[in-house]
């Protein structure tokens, strides 16, 4: 065990910030400069607030993009502190999908967004691949706002279970309420199987499907699985 | 690369061929070492949860097992899903102060304030000194109060009951202090945008003292019953490893990410609430196990007794609250007799704090790791988007990795270690 202070590898330097500069608001010019000249045009705009910059990237470049500041030696943007989308209320207004990411070497931050038409199909590469921590964030932002992320390894609902019908909670468009009036929900939870309490993939991957007996198989089979859990 | 506890443990066994012949406590297991690879190809399939004590709440793992030895972890959260994201977009930036008390219910007034902070942030104002200092005392009295539940339970997975009578006595002490501040327990609710609900009461701080000189006692006992006991140390050490390489790329944070040896606490690198100012030190683990992950929170809770010392002698008095009519209510009697008065009163009331439009990511470093709190404003008192960045959700997602070729018994104890807490994973 070793205490931290003096020989904290990477990470001097930051004691004396002040309060309001605790995140590098305008993305310097270390990076800014770099990520235009190499990705031009899809590099969108940026735009600050509270003294924190989001960079808006093409979504067909995001990827590319996001793996050259996570590779490049002169950003090394090795952690991701978060992944979520924002809706906001003025349907003129994008969808945005955001990366918050972090340099723990560098000690530095930066804000990645993502903007996409909001009535178009949601969809953006994912970066697992990059951070594995994006596996359940990109779960939980295709749960609540029905965003696809290509190339997920193990894409499906998260807080929401599986046979989930009303939609994606997070969207503007859905009602407080959720979809489904309160009769509608008691019928549906009333004709779950209780007892179906593992998906096929998890039946499958212990070979314990053919031990169950021959009537739960018809009826996993028939799709009732992963109604209640 | 010395441990502070080495010690030859070992306890009898029987080899394969069914003689008697001591067996090592604590050794590195690896799958291919397994004694149980003769019992065939068949894999069991084993639930635990989502009622089972030793998930810690409403987690369901799904376990595939061969043998004893673990092929597979599968979790399955969202059993104790609230909406609280949904919910923040109808109410004012106040009223969402409540439902940071729900998310990670053991340790409120940490949630509490780093909402705060993080509004506060949008709306570019600073508190006042002693509304700051109180602020940390909430913060560290969290840390001790979640990381005592944490070690006490975890004792109690491996089988170890009466330290957790005696952190539970302490814990009780922290909670009647919050009690008499906030009069509440768990549901503190104890910021308010630009202040606090209340200030503490009269001979409170005595009391804080109190606790302060008599829980470092309770500390070195657990200290001596966990970290040379030799069922803790067989069942702790070696067990659940992550590397400080795929700690970063699993985003972990807090005890999680420092005990894999990555020196990173938001209270040293992104100081918030003068954090640069306390004399403390950040503990850091080395081999990315449990039980450097007990040594880490173990020794935060002393770092913690330090900073509420230091936070308690700086006190002084002076306002909670933000000298500001636009955030902070005026006092019953102004808002009462004075007209000007009583119309910021009826707007704050009616129509709630509105910060400018724009958004901010503020983390704050919490007891299960770094809480942060993404809000989007559009120029309303609700905000467009309330974001937690919960760091239990990210610390759990690692679990599957942490448990792959460990035992069954073993998934307990990895599980214990995370420290997770299902109010904030499901939200």
């Amino acid at each position: 065990m070793t205490s931290q202070d003096a020989d904290r590898p990477g990470l001097a330097g930051t004691a004396n910030q002040s309060p309001t500069a605790r995140y590098q608001g305008v993305v310097p010019d270390a990076t800014m400069a770099p990520m235009r000249e190499r990705f031009g045009a899809a590099i969108e705009r940026v735009v600050t607030s509270c003294g924190q910059s989001s960079v808006y990237v093409a979504a067909h470049a995001a990827h590319a993009v996001l793996e050259w500041l996570r590779d490049d030696p002169s950003q090394q943007f090795n952690y991701l502190t978060d992944l979520t989308c924002v809706e906001y209320r003025d349907p003129e207004l994008p969808f945005e999908v955001v990366y918050q990411l972090r340099s723990l070497t560098r000690s530095a931050d930066l804000r990645v967004k993502i903007a996409l038409d909001g009535d178009g199909p949601l969809e953006v590469a994912s970066v697992v691949n990059l951070w594995i921590g994006a596996n359940w964030l990109e779960r939980e932002a295709y749960d609540m706002f029905g965003v696809v992320f290509r190339g997920h390894p193990d894409l499906r609902r998260i807080l929401m279970w599986d046979g989930y019908q009303e939609g994606h909670p997070l969207r503007k468009s859905f009602p407080l309420r959720g979809r489904f009036s309160r009769a509608e929900q008691t019928r549906q939870a009333l004709a779950a199987n209780p007892e179906a309490h593992y998906s096929m993939e998890e039946l499958s991957i212990a070979e314990a499907y053919g031990d169950l007996p021959r009537d739960m198989q018809e009826r996993l089979a028939a799709g009732e699985h992963g109604v209640v859990r | 690369m010395s441990r502070l506890v080495e010690m030859q443990l070992s306890t009898p066994g029987v080899d394969r061929r069914g003689e008697i012949r001591q067996v090592p406590l604590g050794v590195q297991r690896r799958p291919s070492e397994s004694v149980h690879n003769d019992f065939g190809a068949e894999h069991m399939l084993v639930n635990i949860g989502p009622q089972h004590p030793a998930t810690h709440g409403v987690l369901r793992l799904v376990v595939e097992l061969d043998g004893e030895t673990v092929k597979r972890v599968i979790p399955h959260i969202g059993y104790l899903h609230s909406g609280f994201e949904k919910l923040g977009e109808y109410r004012h930036y106040n009223q969402i102060i409540p439902l940071t008390d729900r998310t990670d219910y053991l340790s409120p007034m940490a949630n509490n304030v780093g909402f705060a902070l993080a509004v506060e942030a949008l709306l570019g104002i600073e508190v006042t000194e002693r509304c700051r200092l109180l602020r940390v005392i909430a913060c560290e009295l969290s840390r001790i109060i979640s990381h005592l539940v944490w070690a006490g339970t975890t004792g109690i997975d491996l089988g170890a009951m009466t330290p957790f009578l005696w952190m539970f006595e302490q814990r009780e002490r922290v909670y009647n202090l919050q009690e008499a501040w906030t009069g509440a327990r768990l549901t503190t609710s104890m910021t308010r945008v630009g202040g606090l609900m209340a200030d503490i009461p009269d001979g409170w701080e005595k009391g804080l003292r109190e606790f302060l000189r008599e829980f470092p006692r309770t500390l070195r006992e657990v200290d001596t019953m966990f970290s040379r006991n030799g069922i803790w140390v067989g069942r702790t050490q070696g067990v659940g490893v992550i590397s400080a390489a795929d700690a970063i790329n699993f985003s972990l944070s807090g005890p999680m990410l420092r005990a894999s040896g990555v020196a990173y606490d938001v209270r040293k690198d992104r100081p918030y609430l003068g954090y640069d100012e306390f004399d403390f030190d950040v503990p850091v683990g080395e081999h990315g196990d449990i039980y450097d992950r007990y040594i880490v929170r173990l020794e935060e809770m002393f770092q913690s007794v330090r900073i509420l010392e230091q936070a308690i002698d700086r006190l002084r008095p002076g306002p909670i609250n933000v000298a500001d009519p636009r955030v902070v209510l005026p006092g019953k009697s102004a808002a009462m007799s004075d007209m000007e008065a009583m119309i910021f009163h009826f707007k704050q009331v009616m129509e709630g704090v509105r910060p400018p439009a724009g958004e901010v990511y503020f983390g704050v470093e919490n007891p299960k790791g770094e809480l942060g709190y993404y809000l989007v404003s559009d120029g309303s008192a609700k905000p467009v988007r309330w974001r937690i960045r919960p760091p239990s959700f990210l610390n759990l997602a690692a679990l599957p990795q942490l448990c792959e070729g460990a035992l069954l018994s073993d998934v307990i104890a990895i599980n214990a270690s995370v420290d997770i807490v299902m109010g904030e994973i499901d939200r």
